[in-house]
């Protein structure tokens, strides 16, 4: 009885040692994250913050620029507006 | 239309002349293209054999910077003269100006290249003669399309500051496109099998440019070269 | 002019509060999922930068051919946005190509001939910055041959192989998307307008001080 039992244990390995085998080596949709190319690891959401944080910062960093260029101008405006007036 | 003519042969007679007797533009430019040549060979040569396609890149950047530096001296000689001013007041369609010093500018660079194409051909093993009409066509159109766009400025630069910072400043921007059509071109005729109809494309981009170019240079000559 | 300035400048604050809001609610592209979203403010950035290079182009032409000065304050003014919405264009387009590319920068036609576009507005501020005397000039011609750019850079993602997304995708897209997509584009006009007006203004106020100051020394 064992030994049939053996025999019969033997043959079913054999047919799902051949099941195994015929496996992809590599199955494509799944990958070990660990072996993922370097972009696709990447956390979307800080470079979107970051993308639309750096539109904000420059647009305002430009209009501060404008504002402190105008500010000068028209100081150095009213200035000689009244040095010309005092003539 | 024929005076137009007469008067941009007029100026490049003149500057012929004009160089031909100290050849020191000529022999200067020369000089630092070669120099242009040996920086690259430095710094783009591995164990003694250059990179895939660098000898299409190590020609055009020479040109481009030789050709810099040529415009670069031919309008300060004419500021020193204060020529310009006086080839601005002659009673010579303004145009026409343009065309003789962007001729004459064409034949130093052209002698450029007679010297600079063949050594760089020697240097780094590139067969650039082997479809000889297509190099003429590139060489010609990729000159052109930088000279014209060169001139216009070298001249306007003249009574400016900074000129010769500003020069490549505004001309490189422009003329980048020129110079990569020129690499492509030429890599595509040096590899083991000349890529024809890569050549081809690029020279008609080129031509392109070239009409681009030279129709906005002779349109904004006058307004900008006058007071 | 003057009196619509404020109700734009705060039509333009709201709709940049609302856009987030409305790019969120958008839905995901299939491809590339979050990371597109920064489309919605590249790609007006971009249309910005090609416009606003136009006028900075035609106003130079005016005033080389006419010599307006108003031209020239149009053109300068002009010519500072183009360097601002072409750094944004710039920056939020490499920081998307690394997520959805896998690298920051590709020497192809589209980045290439962009670069260059917005090297000669960099340029032409440059010159007129340290050029001296006539600068303005030497800058103008700078502004037209960047103009006349600006259809190449178009359309050079058509003709040449990219990375980079042809120009089809803002017609088709998804009709989801188009909503908040327009609405940045009519939020980033607005700002641009409200930018060049005071740009001009600015470049006005400065005239008037250089008269006055003329005026004094006689």
């Amino acid at each position: 009885m064992k030994q049939l039992l053996i025999v019969i244990a033997l043959l079913l390995a054999a047919p799902m040692g051949a099941v195994a085998a015929a496996q992809p080596a590599t199955q494509d949709d799944f990958v070990p994250a660990g072996s993922l190319p370097p972009a696709e690891t990447l956390p979307a959401a800080p470079m979107v913050i970051a993308a639309y944080g750096f539109v904000w910062v420059a647009v305002l960093a430009y209009v501060g620029f404008l504002w402190r260029r105008l500010q000068k101008v028209e100081q150095e405006l009213r200035d000689l507006e009244r040095r010309v007036a005092e003539r | 239309m024929k005076r137009f003519f007469q008067v941009a042969w007029v100026i490049v007679r003149k500057d012929f002349t004009v160089e031909w007797r100290s050849r020191e533009i000529l022999y200067t430019t020369l000089f630092f293209a070669v120099s242009c040549v040996l920086v690259f060979a430095f710094a783009l040569v591995r164990e003694g054999r250059p990179m895939e396609d660098a000898a299409a890149g190590i020609l055009w950047v020479a040109i481009a910077f030789a050709g810099t530096l040529a415009l670069g001296r031919t309008f300060e000689r004419e500021r020193q003269s204060e020529t310009l001013r006086a080839l601005m007041l002659a009673p010579a369609d303004r145009p026409a100006v343009y065309v003789g010093k962007l001729a004459g500018i064409l034949l130093l660079l052209g002698a450029v290249e007679g010297l600079l194409v063949p050594l760089v051909g020697v240097l780094f093993d590139a067969p650039f003669w082997a479809r000889p009409g297509w190099m003429l066509a590139l060489l010609l159109t990729g000159t052109l399309g930088f000279a014209s766009v060169g001139t216009l400025f070298a001249a306007m630069l003249v009574r400016a500051r900074s000129r010769d910072v500003m020069l490549p400043v505004l001309l490189y921007p422009i003329t980048v496109p020129v110079i990569i059509a020129g690499v492509r071109g030429t890599a595509a005729l040096i590899q083991s099998t000349p890529d024809e109809p890569m050549a081809r494309f690029w020279v008609s981009l080129l031509l392109f440019f070239d009409v681009v170019f030279v129709t906005l240079a002779l349109w904004t000559f006058e307004p900008l070269m006058t007071e | 002019m003057k009196k619509a300035y404020v109700p734009m400048l705060v039509v333009t604050a709201l709709m940049f509060a609302v856009a987030p809001v409305l790019i969120a609610r958008a839905p995901f592209e299939t491809t590339m999922g979050l990371i597109q979203k920064i489309f919605y403010f590249h790609v007006p950035a971009a249309m910005l930068l090609f416009g606003s290079a136009f006028v900075c182009g035609i106003s130079s032409g005016i005033f080389l051919f006419r010599r307006t000065p108003s031209a020239d304050r149009v053109a300068t003014a002009a010519a500072e946005l183009t360097v601002l919405f072409g750094l944004i264009v710039l920056v939020t387009g490499p920081i998307w190509a690394r997520k959805a590319w896998g690298v920051w920068w590709q020497w192809d036609a589209r980045l290439t001939s962009s670069l260059l576009l917005w090297m000669m507005f960099v340029a032409y501020l440059l010159v007129r910055r340290y050029g001296g005397p006539g600068a303005e000039k030497l800058a103008g011609a700078m502004a037209i041959f960047g103009m006349a750019n600006v259809p190449f850079v178009y359309v050079s993602v058509n003709y040449w192989r990219t990375l980079h997304p042809k120009t089809s995708v803002v017609p088709t897209l998804a009709p989801e998307m188009r909503g908040p997509f327009w609405f940045s584009v009519a939020a980033f006009i607005l700002l641009y307008i409200v930018l060049l007006t005071a740009r001009r203004y600015l470049e006005a106020q400065r005239a008037r001080v250089e008269a006055l100051h003329l005026a004094l020394e006689d």
